[in-house]
């Protein structure tokens, strides 16, 4: 590619963006500028892609060793299941309090897709991208890693947040929910106080849960891309290497971090005393 | 860095996910492993089982062993008094046997001894009868001193 660095990563950090053009014809879009006069009513093609097909394939694995599990001979990769299954069964029991069959399954479906999802960023970063965009010339951008849209993982915490509010009502009731944010932590004639402090500690959680994930991801897909962009290609696996091994542990952690807020988040729409 | 519908859409995603994985993964593998960890128990049991029935089996077996023991030492003691009886049986037979041949052999011996003196009382009276005869030289009447020669041979 004959691009300076700072283009090359620009290049490689827009997502494939499907909208409505500025003329009113529906497209793709071929620049930054064209992506982002799209607005809200456009969609990011690859990070919807990339996501369904990680999501797809966890299901897949996990859906093949749910019917056919070997109870005396389990094989290799069913041990894995396995360990993840446990690993996942165990978080939720420590760590969620409240009687939820939901909050299981939720659990291991957020840390295995996320994991997948992150996993993308351990494919070299052009790969995927020469694949479509310099043979075929199907696609001006592709990011295969979902985590590294602020939209996937906003889309997630809110999906969250959203069963948030709905078990806290479920539980406490409305206005027990309402109490809550009212009366806490400073007592019942402090209200006054109380309510924009806990309304913002409400809203705060969605965006850390999302943009923790969010940028954690995006910071070591940009590391990447600044190795290649940066370094002749014959010394990159001096600085990439290393980066990807470590990275193996920050997708890991940040999988089972978002996992984690998840359950606890959950948790405490589920128990009433809190503070 | 735009928000838009990819946000709408990354959510119906995650819950469509959830959904399947709620139904269709995560109570078969719930299900399997529960069965499995039973069975664990359920072996780790039998097992424990089998051990306390092998400790009972074990204590019979000595117990069995020990009646044996005593039991064949009984028969033992018994049949040695009864090899001592046979013993002493065969003996007083033997003794029996042996004084009746004894018995048997004397009253031979004193069949023959009478046997012989009624030979030797007769050849004498013989002899006498012919010793007289020859004192006499004349010939003895048997017939008339039949008497006389058998009161000789009845006296000697």
């Amino acid at each position: 590619m004959a691009a300076t660095p700072a283009e090359y990563i620009r290049h490689h950090l827009q997502n494939l963006t499907f909208g409505q053009h500025a003329d009113g014809s529906w497209g793709l879009a071929h620049s930054a500028l064209e992506a982002k006069q799209m607005g809200f009513i456009a969609i990011h093609v690859d990070t919807m892609c990339w996501s369904i097909i990680t999501g797809v394939l966890f299901l897949w694995i996990f859906r093949k060793f749910a019917r056919n599990f070997s109870i005396d001979k389990p094989g290799h990769v069913q041990s894995v299941v396995e360990i993840i299954f446990e690993f996942v069964n165990n978080s939720v029991k420590t760590s969620f309090h409240g009687r939820n069959s939901l909050i299981a399954p939720l659990s291991l479906t957020v840390f295995c897709w996320i994991f997948m999802m992150n996993l993308m960023d351990l494919i070299p970063v052009d790969f995927i991208p020469y694949l479509v965009f310099e043979k075929p010339g199907i696609a001006h951008y592709m990011k295969i890693v979902p985590t590294t849209d602020v939209n996937a993982t906003f889309g997630m915490a809110l999906s969250v947040f959203a069963l948030f509010l709905y078990y806290s009502i479920k539980v406490k009731g409305l206005g027990g929910f309402i109490a809550e944010i009212a009366f806490h932590p400073f007592g019942k004639k402090l209200f006054f106080v109380n309510i924009p402090l806990e309304t913002i500690s409400l809203l705060s959680r969605p965006l850390s849960h999302s943009l923790r994930l969010f940028g954690n991801m995006f910071a070591g897909e940009l590391i990447f891309l600044l190795i290649t962009a940066l370094l002749p290609f014959w010394i990159q696996w001096l600085l990439s290497v290393p980066w990807a091994i470590f990275h193996i542990l920050v997708i890991t952690l940040q999988a089972y971090i978002f996992m984690m807020l998840t359950i606890v988040y959950l948790s405490m729409a589920h128990s009433s005393s809190q503070h | 860095m735009n928000m838009n519908l990819t946000l709408l859409g990354q959510a119906i995603g995650f819950i469509l996910f959830v959904w399947f994985c709620n139904i269709y993964v995560w109570p078969y593998i719930l299900k399997a492993l529960e069965e499995r960890e039973k069975r664990v128990a359920d072996g780790l049991a039998a097992a424990a089982k089998g051990h306390h029935e092998l400790e009972l089996a074990e204590k019979r077996a000595t117990d069995i062993l020990r009646d044996g023991k005593t039991q064949s030492q009984g028969y033992i003691t018994q049949a040695q008094k009864r090899a001592d009886e046979l013993v002493d049986e065969a003996k007083q037979n033997a003794q029996a046997e042996a004084s009746r041949i004894i018995a048997a052999g004397r009253a031979q011996i004193e069949q023959e001894r009478q046997q012989v003196r009624e030979e030797l009382r007769t050849q004498v009276a013989r002899l006498a009868v012919a010793g007289a005869e020859q004192i006499l030289m004349r010939e003895v009447d048997q017939a008339t001193h039949k008497e006389v020669l058998s009161k000789i041979s009845a006296s000697l």
